[in-house]
């Protein structure tokens, strides 16, 4: 063994409170940090508080923003370390998955320096500013605009909505894509800012979707005062951070999806527990999912092979999000059908909660494949960038 | 890294690449069906690309076989599949696993070395109805002096019409025997089956056909591990057919102009190619991880055929028919190589088991 996977395991045996050494049972016991904090358990405290003093919440960041500093192949022994022990994540956050690495690549020395130990440490929770009710698969159709104050060049002024904004109502910050320049191309008029949630002007809405209550929420603005040092890269350059960011969001969706199907009854437990095994088509229809997400799962550790070995991720990369949200919806939808009318309940009575649970889940998964780049979208970038058909105009 | 091809498996897949187009053409194909070919193949081809290793890929180099395993195969008969060529690799993969998995000493030294050097052929006869079974057979063996006598009827039989030597699947009593049998037996009829796809298959008749108890290999263990091997390689195969045609529709779609502009910029095309992208990229990695679960003697080797075998029948089929529409009338006429394609895909998926069955067997392994 490593010396280095030695010294890991030992931490990780003098550090990870027993508690935390299983899957979480529900969302309710995930860890978001953020000022309003939760808490599922003091455990659960604990263990953020001992991973982010070693940087560990987010290993490959430099260690003067409070990372890790872990070499990537320290990092994947890390990781192995912690699945090894079934540990949980300390922490889900925005920050780490999404915000920080645009950090690391466009921001400033102050703005790394302000937010990045805060990520780590949880102490700050963010939110993602992007969609409008006007932009959505058409991103850059927004119309959220940031002018300078007139009386003061070091302040911006921000005026416009956002939709989809999950977890707004308990986020501190945002990150978001605002409109500053109106007379440059859609493209190149738009910028990167960062916000506190406590501004004035800022006023957050619950969305209710068809499964019920949501962490989405519709998000508005109304003359928030924004400082000038808050506006990352270049005013302008917030087009080519916003893909750089949807890149990390798309990797992340995909992989949810992998560990949900990893935690749910599997299929044909399902279907025997219903008796309808003796149906030989939805007998056909469970194997056919089982194929498929062995399948999607042999290509998900394929790609992550192909991007250690080259460096760079293979063009199976992009296939991710699409199937992977597409396979989900067909299973969510599978196991209504094998639950027959005890897969259409609402509330109780009449209901266990886990057939209850079973129906919000497909109706919720219907948004996977739209949220975070619709299937459409990402068909278009397939057969665009990977396989190199035009769009006929060149 | 299992999944990505290392430094040797690359430059054999350069090789066969480059061997295949030379040698083994799509146009190859196209000549030898037009000329009512008897053999079907190119013999010298199939010498030559014995002399490079491929007729024993998987059989170890003391028995003649160039001692690599199931991924090196995969890789090659990945290219071997992309022109549709005839060679008669996958009846020499089956002879030859079911005498290492099976043979005496003196049975490997009879014929291992003279398979692996492609001047002997030896094939698996063991279907006998309309599709794939693993159910006992109907062929029987009844126990004779010193021996057995063997009776009934099989049908696509790989290579069979020019086979030197067949591995005859039977019933002995309850349970499945297997057993060498010489193309020049006594009672045996071979009869040439003429498939869509041009690939040599025959139909063999057993009439009383004796055979020594030595003759014997094994039973249903060893059938399996033929078959599974066998719909693991063909997989591979399927998989190389599929990706060339592809490939072609690709080109085909960049380059074709219609209302002034290719057809590959109509979203309702684009959205169709990049679906078939997805199911492609999952069938690589699935006969991947099958090829490479053989070498590691893993027990999963049933339930990844399975996986990989239903993979193949639906995707290659997709593609094919994709293929042809996308292709418009000329994907229609015998003069494209698409129909070829098509017509391959249909006869793949019925070897060994179509999706349907692979499933079924897929969901039995597993418990349900």
């Amino acid at each position: 063994m490593s010396d280095f996977r030695g010294e890991v395991r030992a931490w990780l045996e003098a550090n990870c409170p027993a508690s935390m050494r299983s899957p979480c049972r529900g969302e309710a016991e995930w860890v978001w940090g953020g000022r309003r904090a939760r808490f599922f358990s003091d455990d659960a405290r604990l263990w953020l508080e001992r991973m982010a003093a070693r940087g560990w919440t987010a290993p490959t960041w430099p260690r003067q923003y409070g990372g890790g500093g872990l070499a990537p192949d320290e990092a994947t022994i890390l990781d192995e370390e912690l699945r090894r022990i079934d540990a949980r994540a300390p922490l889900k956050s925005f920050g780490l998955w999404m915000l920080g690495p645009v950090l690391l690549e466009f921001g400033s020395e102050e703005q790394r320096a302000e937010h990045l130990p805060k990520i780590v440490r949880g102490e700050i929770r963010w939110c993602q500013g992007y969609s409008e009710t006007g932009a959505g698969s058409d991103l850059a159709a927004l119309e959220t605009r940031a002018v300078r104050d007139p009386s003061d060049d070091r302040t911006w002024i921000v005026d416009g909505h956002k939709i989809w904004t999950s977890h707004a109502d308990k986020a501190d910050w945002m990150f978001c894509l605002v409109r500053t320049d109106a007379s440059a191309t859609k493209h190149e008029g738009i910028s990167f800012l960062l916000f506190d949630m406590q501004s004035p002007g800022v006023s957050v809405v619950p969305i209710r979707l068809i499964s019920g209550a949501s962490p989405f929420c519709q998000t508005f603005f109304d003359g928030v005062r924004v400082p000038a040092a808050n506006l990352v890269g270049r005013p302008g350059q917030g087009w080519t951070i916003a893909k750089a960011l949807l890149k990390h969001e798309r990797a992340l969706i995909a992989q949810a999806r992998d560990t949900a199907t990893a935690e749910e009854e599997p299929l044909e437990a399902m279907a025997r527990r219903y008796d309808v095994l003796g149906d030989p088509l939805l007998r056909d229809r469970v194997t056919q999912a089982n194929l498929d997400s062995l399948c999607f799962t042999l290509t998900l550790r394929r790609s992550a092979e192909t991007a250690q070995s080259r460096g760079q991720p293979g063009p199976e990369s992009s296939m991710q999000k699409l199937y992977g949200t597409e396979l989900n919806k067909r299973r969510k939808e599978l196991r209504v059908a094998i639950a027959g009318y005890r897969g259409i309940g609402w509330e109780e009575p009449g209901f266990a909660p886990e057939e209850l649970q079973l129906v919000r889940d497909w109706l919720r998964s219907r948004a996977n494949s739209i949220e975070g780049g619709t299937s459409e979208i990402q068909l278009n970038i397939i057969a665009r960038r990977v396989l190199g058909l035009g769009d006929g105009r060149s | 890294m299992a999944f990505v091809l290392d430094d040797v498996e690359e430059a054999m897949r350069d090789t066969a690449r480059k061997w295949t187009r030379e040698h083994a053409p799509v146009m190859q194909l196209r000549a030898l069906r037009d000329a009512r070919d008897t053999v079907g193949f190119s013999r010298a081809g199939w010498r030559e690309l014995a002399r490079l290793g491929l007729a024993g890929v998987t059989v170890p180099e003391r028995w003649g076989g160039a001692g690599l395993g199931f991924a090196a195969l995969g890789v090659v008969v990945e290219e071997l599949g992309r022109t549709l060529a005839t060679l008669p690799w996958l009846s020499s993969l089956m002879g030859t696993e079911a005498l290492l998995g099976g043979a005496s000493e003196a049975q490997r030294q009879a014929h291992l070395a003279a398979v692996c050097a492609g001047v002997r052929l030896m094939t698996l006869a063991h279907d006998e109805g309309h599709r794939h079974s693993r159910a006992l057979p109907s062929t029987t063996a009844t126990r004779s002096a010193g021996g057995f006598v063997l009776r009934g009827t099989k049908v696509m039989v790989l290579d069979g019409h020019v086979a030197d030597a067949f591995v005859v699947s039977a019933r002995d009593g309850e349970v499945t025997a297997l057993f060498v049998v010489a193309a020049g037996a006594r009672g045996l009829g071979i009869e040439r089956s003429q498939v869509v796809d041009s690939r040599n298959a025959a139909r063999l008749t057993l009439d009383g056909v004796t055979v020594r108890e030595a003759d014997r290999l094994g039973g249903a263990e060893l059938l399996d591990r033929v078959l599974d091997r066998a719909t693991i390689a063909l997989s591979a195969e399927m998989l190389g057919s599929t990706v060339e045609l592809f490939e072609r529709t690709l080109l085909h779609l960049r380059t074709r102009r219609q209302f002034g502009v290719p057809i590959g910029s109509f979203q309702a095309l684009q959205h169709r190619a990049a679906q078939l992208f997805c199911e492609i990229e999952l069938l690589r990695s699935v006969v991947r991880e099958a090829l490479v679960a053989v070498d590691e003697g893993r027990s999963d080797v049933p339930r990844l055929a399975c996986a990989a075998k239903a993979r193949a029948s639906d995707t290659f089929a997709l593609c094919a028919a994709e293929a042809v529409q996308m292709h418009g009338g000329i994907g229609v006429t015998d003069e494209l190589d698409v129909g070829l394609f098509f017509k391959r895909a249909r006869v793949t998926a019925m070897l060994f088991g179509d999706a349907p069955y692979q499933r079924d067997r897929f969901a039995r392994l597993e418990g349900y």
